[in-house]
């Protein structure tokens, strides 16, 4: 078989011409994308029966990463970023002197079929500035969407950002050619948003969540009637705040985000630690760290509300409004609540497993599948993957080499500590470091 | 009492398969199974080749998913990691497994077991990250083409990924390394074996092969994947863990300037 000697003829007229005017539109409108933290791909179930491009029943892919370590895996980008509005925290608001740029509907549909071809994407990621109004703007959003799944047959996953204020049938049908739809809470208290993005209602943000989460509800009972009933937003809704930017606690942040599972069914709540990108007196200054730490803190926080069991005011509390930067929430709330523990390996419950600091659901999977056939010891907790170092002051296994002593949770902290090598490790360090 | 016994097959997963049918059939004392392209005889064992059968291939793979849907997955992903040794590691694991009333497959503090579904876990990280790391290249014959080097032989487990995806393109996944591909040519996928004169990596040398339409969303990709990074955040640890390094000149987005 030989492919490469049978060349046909060169079919590419349409990027040439344009390309120069393409490559620069992207430039400007990936780099105004770039903030929105959400990359998930996954979730949905549709799938390519035909003969199309594109299935997304699966695990999403991330397809790169970026320098900065975050998954690449959908065409993150803005439609426009000319905006109306003036919000102090958005790269794209009014006041701001950047350059401008806008996609054609059709330029978008291109450069996604044609990164999609290439399995350099799992599909788009579309979020706009607002020009004009919030219906015109989304009315093109969903236009790029309408084209491509029925136009071009295309089954990869889209995300189209919601734009605030846009209406109730703009919505329900965005979430027809949409796998997922979101729209950004940003900032996380009230009070806050007033402050930041004075253009802006609560309820602005609020009703088009309301109107997707009771849609999907609404497809959910129709389907059971009626089968083919057309798939709505399937891999569900989410949204996005703002951390460190208007001097709100993690409890704040955590109760916000509870509501916002609760109350909308969101499927994804992602913390964003603000990245200044305004000289702006209402915000921390440009130079000003972003809190990756406490992002990621937050993110540990989520985790252990959605998959671990926990309560979100067992967690944070009036008592304990912000999450402990030196060690993991899980440690936290354990070192805190030494009752608890030490948990025995071998006849712990899932969910007690589960809240053992250095287990992880993978971890407690393998222990309740491994313990079935002989009582495990420490060699087998190693062998399994379970990280000791932290794990053993909080359970007792089929070995007595363990010292049994009573120990405060604050000497178990300093314990843990001297012995890790967190990758954060060198920023809470208080110590001078005489020789750096 | 038997002699000790080294059994030699053709390299195929179906030849593997008989030879531990023969195994078990003449309850010989295994020490080795090897590869015929690779074999060494050992001084004190005789040696026997194995005719790959397909009946008896099939009767081993039936017993093994009968007994454990888990376990099927695990040796198959794991007999794929091309690990020295790795048959007479499965030949010990498919023993204790029929040796065994319950399945085995999840028993992790057994040495035999853990080490399997590591390598089947490590086979299985290598086939999800060459599911995102293929790169197509359009050539002017209008194929999909990708050239990749896994570290496992991942083809096979890719194929049907790729065609749920692409199914209205034509394309070509060769793997560099073993020196055979899979074509999809818009009805089914077929394994086949060229000998291509040049790595078609994602360099910035253009070839005759592709198109201008083809260097041009390289190069927008490209330029895209800088820009949705966020200087502030640079993490070149993190970026060099997710995306090892010796996959870097395959990637449109790593182009070496």
């Amino acid at each position: 078989m030989d492919f490469f000697h049978n060349f046909g003829i060169n079919t590419n007229t349409v990027m040439t011409s344009s390309f120069d005017r393409i490559k620069e539109k992207l430039n400007i409108l990936a780099d105004a994308a770039k903030y929105d933290v959400s990359c998930s791909s996954s979730g949905s179930v549709r799938k390519n029966n035909s003969k199309g491009l594109g299935d997304s029943s699966g695990m999403g892919i991330c397809h790169s990463y970026t320098e900065d370590g975050r998954c690449v895996s959908l065409l993150k980008i803005l439609l426009t970023n000319h905006c109306i509005f003036d919000c102090a925290y958005c790269v794209t608001r009014k006041s701001n002197d950047v350059q401008r740029a806008a996609f054609k509907i059709q330029e978008v549909v291109d450069l996604t079929i044609n990164f999609y071809r290439r399995n350099y994407i799992e599909g788009l990621f579309l979020s706009s500035g607002i020009f004009k109004s919030p219906d015109y703007t989304m009315e093109r959003l969903v236009a790029v969407a309408k084209k491509l799944r029925l136009e071009e047959n295309f089954n990869g996953y889209i995300h189209l950002k919601s734009i605030p204020g846009a209406s109730d049938e703009l919505m329900r049908e965005a979430g027809l050619y949409a796998d997922r739809l979101s729209v950004n809470i940003e900032v996380p208290t009230i009070s806050g948003l007033k402050l930041l993005a004075p253009d802006k209602k609560h309820e602005d943000f609020t009703k088009p969540m309301l109107k997707v989460k009771n849609e999907i509800i609404q497809y959910k009972l129709e389907k059971k009637i009626i089968k083919s009933t057309p798939k709505y937003a399937p891999a569900g809704q989410s949204t996005q705040m703002i951390v460190g930017a208007t001097g709100e606690s993690d409890k704040d942040i955590m109760y916000s985000a509870t509501h916002y599972y609760k109350n909308y069914n969101m499927k994804r709540v992602y913390y964003s630690g603000y990245v200044p990108v305004a000289e702006d007196s209402r915000l921390p200054a440009i130079g000003t760290q972003v809190p990756m730490l406490r992002e990621n803190r937050l993110y540990q926080t989520d985790w252990l509300l959605r998959f671990y069991g926990f309560g979100v005011q067992e967690l944070l509390n009036n008592d304990h409004p912000n999450l402990d930067m030196d060690v993991d929430p899980k440690l936290g709330w354990a070192l805190r609540n030494m009752e608890y523990f030490p948990v025995d390996i071998n006849k712990a419950d899932k969910n007690v497993l589960a809240r053992v600091p250095g287990l992880g659901m993978k971890s407690v999977h393998k222990i309740i599948s491994a313990r079935r056939y002989r009582k495990l010891n420490w060699e087998h907790l190693k062998k399994i993957g379970v990280a000791l170092n932290r794990a053993k002051y909080f359970i007792v296994c089929d070995s007595n080499t363990w010292e049994h002593k009573d120990r405060e949770g604050t000497k178990i902290k300093g314990l843990i500590l001297q012995n890790s090598v967190g990758k954060f490790r060198k920023e809470y360090s208080n110590q001078l470091q005489l020789f750096s | 009492m038997n002699a000790t016994k080294t059994l030699i097959y053709d390299g195929s997963f179906n030849g593997f398969l008989t030879a531990i049918f023969v195994a078990f059939d003449e309850k010989a004392q295994v020490v080795d199974i090897q590869k015929n392209s690779s074999s060494q005889s050992g001084l004190f064992s005789e040696t026997e080749t194995i005719f790959t059968q397909m009946d008896k291939a099939k009767r081993v793979w039936n017993g093994i998913h009968k007994k454990s849907h888990n376990a099927i997955k695990d040796i198959y992903f794991a007999y794929l990691s091309e690990t020295k040794g790795i048959e007479l590691l499965l030949y010990r694991y498919i023993r204790k497994m029929f040796a065994s009333a319950s399945s085995i497959s999840s028993d992790y503090s057994d040495s035999t077991v853990l080490k399997i579904s590591q390598l089947a876990r490590s086979v299985g990280r290598e086939k999800h990250r060459m599911e995102a790391f293929v790169r197509f290249q359009l050539t002017k014959d209008n194929i999909y083409f990708s050239n990749i080097e896994p570290d496992f032989d991942v083809l096979p487990l890719i194929t049907k990924h790729f065609r749920s995806r692409y199914a209205d393109q034509q394309w070509l996944i060769y793997d560099v390394k073993r020196k055979y591909g899979i074509f999809y040519d818009m009805n089914q996928v077929e394994i086949i074996t060229l000998e291509l004169e040049a790595a078609y990596t994602n360099s910035l040398k253009k070839s005759v092969h592709f198109g201008e339409e083809e260097y041009n969303y390289q190069d927008l990709w490209n330029n895209y994947f800088k820009s949705t990074n966020i200087k502030f955040r640079i993490n070149l640890k993190l970026h060099q863990q997710h995306v090892p390094k010796r996959y870097w000149k395959y990637l449109s987005e790593k182009k070496v300037v």
